[in-house]
């Protein structure tokens, strides 16, 4: 299915070892302010194939982490750690290094499909030219492979497309065309910066469940960042919870489903409506914000909004510690189920989850 | 439940509307049809130039044409006098003169067409310049932002803020009055008005996201810039070239009427300025007027045909 194997074979490694290694990766930027924490001490790993949901609030540090391993961040951040991508340190790649990986070996699919593609070029152009640039491909091939990419995400009617510009196609089509381009080129790595948010729900699933068919079709590594944990619950194998520029929990979907540690976590799930609640069931939210940046709390990061946190959360920040699972990490004193938990969470359901002193510390 | 009802709103909508546009409504009017008519029109509206348009292109085509071809068409000499014996000038507009002469008996259509000339060779070349140049810095300024931003936009605005008839005055009272001193000036004063809006439109589009797309797939800034950011800042700049002519060919205009216009030959501001006089204003008001309808509605259709183009060519505007 993919013309392009050929070009990477040679970087492939043997299979097992990871495509996408992080280690403490950190993000700061320098700004008026102060220092802004974005990513603080990211570490996580990928293997070829396998796909992982980055999970966490606006300003968690998602969409940061994503750009700074794809090098695509303004010249005031500062980068600390190390990311390799198939075996290589890529942190400290110029732009002119990253180009070589940028469409060819790692792309991105964005937000909003109204925005990102040229208004004035075709879209039979806008994929063509990342194959003739990458590829070398002559205009014929070229041409049949772009028609081959807009059948692949089940674009009707590709050869009228081609000569289309964006506005004529609805947002569902040109997120489906963004896909389209992304994969051109047969990267190892796709990001989904929250592809589905700027389209209706039912073209969501279907705009997840063609970057799922692809991602087995091609073998390729997904980073899928949401706000949302019933997008990820479905289509990654891994789920990492960004709080604050920090990891809080991570592990494998199914196991993070099965087995909330973090009260965090517990509190994203919660914020989801239910089909199975009552009507008129007030939506369980998150109260407060998420923590500046520029001078975070002490201690844990949530716990100011945190209904279970205790003093000790207060000043002392918890580390990533593993479950029976070593695959599955949390940063929390007391996560769901311990004891400590278990006694503030009966208290709490006293009071239907609405202590009316909280409102009072946010 | 609440979708259930959501859905039989829906179909009772589309029953509607059927009923509507099978003309079952009392009134004969149905509101549905009368709407989706009301859309198609403007959204075809958009999409087409319209009469006005093409009146205005036929202007121009008309001004254009014969002050390229004056020499080769039948037109007087311009610097001739064709005094009649015993009668004074200046003549009215009579089958001799379809315009009128001047005071010196000089035929004035002949003196509008060869004035056509140099006023549309300085606008030419001055926005030219401008969108040369402006247009330049402008999307550096804009696409690259940083240091080259604020050089650029401090150089803007030094011309910005320098008076420009104050600056037209100096080059042209220290340099020969030509025809290329002249364009040039005018096209160094359309450098920051032009830049300006080549680099406010710059960003805007730099931000997109499908700037940022170009990049992720490996597009180079030379490439970025020519293929993505080019054809988008364009758009606006053109239209602004029409108008940018327009506003330099009423300065050469005002540079006549302080006698720094172009030494050799008519001009358009020349031509207005020899009828200008109070006295000639009431006893011969054709030397004056005839050229300024013929310049009023150059600049008209420059500014009317520019603004057409613009939207016509704004496929964002047509989107959704």
């Amino acid at each position: 299915m993919n013309k392009n194997d050929h070009i990477q074979t040679d970087r492939r490694m043997e299979s097992g070892a990871p495509l996408l290694e992080l280690v403490d990766l950190k993000t700061h930027f320098k700004t008026e302010r102060g220092l802004v924490r974005a990513v603080d001490g990211v570490t996580l790993s990928l293997k070829r194939g396998e796909s992982l949901g980055v999970v966490g609030e606006s300003g968690s540090g998602k969409t940061v982490l994503a750009r700074s391993i794809m090098g695509l961040l303004p010249s005031t951040a500062v980068k600390h750690g190390s990311v390799k991508f198939a075996g290589q340190d890529i942190l400290g790649f110029s732009a002119k290094q990253m180009r070589h990986l940028w469409g060819a070996e790692m792309s991105m699919v964005f937000q909003n499909p109204l925005n990102s593609l040229n208004p004035l070029m075709k879209i039979g152009k806008q994929i063509t030219e990342p194959l003739k640039l990458h590829l070398g491909m002559d205009k014929a091939t070229a041409t049949a492979t772009a028609l081959q990419l807009l059948r692949d995400v089940r674009i009707p009617e590709p050869e009228r497309r081609l000569n289309q510009l964006p506005h004529e196609l609805s947002g569902g089509m040109r997120q489906r065309v963004m896909i389209a381009i992304a994969l051109a080129c047969g990267p190892t790595l796709l990001f989904a910066d929250e592809p589905t948010t700027a389209l209706d729900v039912t073209v969501q699933a279907q705009i997840l469940d063609l970057i799922g068919e692809q991602r087995r079709d091609r073998n390729m590594s997904v980073i899928l960042v949401t706000h949302d944990l019933g997008v990820v619950a479905g289509h990654t194998d891994q789920i990492a919870v960004m709080y604050g520029g920090k990891l809080v929990e991570h592990a494998p979907t199914k196991t993070l489903f099965a087995n909330m540690k973090m009260p965090y976590t517990k509190s994203l799930m919660r914020s989801i409506p239910k089909l199975s609640d009552p009507s008129h069931t007030r939506l369980a939210t998150i109260p407060g914000r998420p923590p500046d940046l520029v001078n975070p709390p002490l201690g844990c990061n949530f716990a100011p909004r945190c209904m279970y946190a205790l003093p000790k959360c207060h000043v002392e920040e918890p580390p990533l510690t593993p479950t029976a699972d070593p695959k599955h990490v949390y940063a929390c004193w007391y996560p769901v189920g311990s004891p400590e938990f278990e006694k503030r969470d009966a208290e709490l359901q006293a009071t239907g989850y609405m202590p009316e002193d909280f409102s009072a510390v946010s | 439940m609440s979708d259930g009802n959501i859905h039989g709103a829906d179909i009772a909508v589309d029953a509607a509307g059927l009923t509507a546009t099978g003309g079952v409504d009392p009134n004969g009017v149905s509101t549905s049809d009368a709407t989706a008519q009301a859309n198609a029109d403007g959204a075809a509206s958009k999409r087409r130039l319209g009469v006005g348009f093409w009146i205005a292109v036929f202007w121009l085509f008309i001004v254009f044409f014969a002050a390229t071809f004056a020499p080769w068409l039948p037109f007087k000499d311009p610097d001739s006098n064709y005094i009649v014996s015993g009668e004074r000038p200046p003549y009215a507009p009579s089958g001799a003169h379809l315009f009128g002469t001047d005071q010196d008996a000089r035929d004035l259509l002949s003196r509008t067409v060869f004035g056509a000339r140099v006023s549309l060779t300085v606008g030419l070349v001055a926005i030219g310049m401008g969108m040369l140049f402006g247009g330049f810095m402008g999307i550096m300024a804009g696409y690259f932002r940083g240091w080259w931003d604020r050089v650029i936009s401090f150089i803007f605005i030094i011309f910005l803020s320098f008076p420009a008839l104050v600056l037209a005055i100096l080059i042209t009272a220290l340099l020969e009055r030509s025809l290329r001193t002249i364009s040039i000036t005018l096209g160094i004063l359309s450098i920051a008005p032009v830049g300006r809006i080549a680099r406010a439109t710059t960003i805007s589009f730099a931000d997109r996201e499908f700037v940022l797309a170009a990049r992720t797939l490996g597009a180079k800034n030379s490439r970025i810039i020519i293929r993505e950011l080019l054809p988008n800042v364009l758009i606006p700049m053109s239209a602004l070239a029409l108008l940018g002519m327009a506003v330099a060919v009423v300065a050469e205009g005002g540079l006549a009427f302080l006698g720094l216009s172009v030494e050799k030959g008519p001009t358009w501001g020349k031509v207005i300025l020899t009828g200008a006089g109070s006295r000639d204003l009431q006893k011969a008001p054709w030397i004056a007027i005839i050229p300024i309808i013929v310049l009023f509605l150059t600049v008209l259709a420059l500014n009317f045909a520019g603004d057409r183009i613009r939207s016509y060519f704004d496929v964002r505007e047509t989107a959704l």
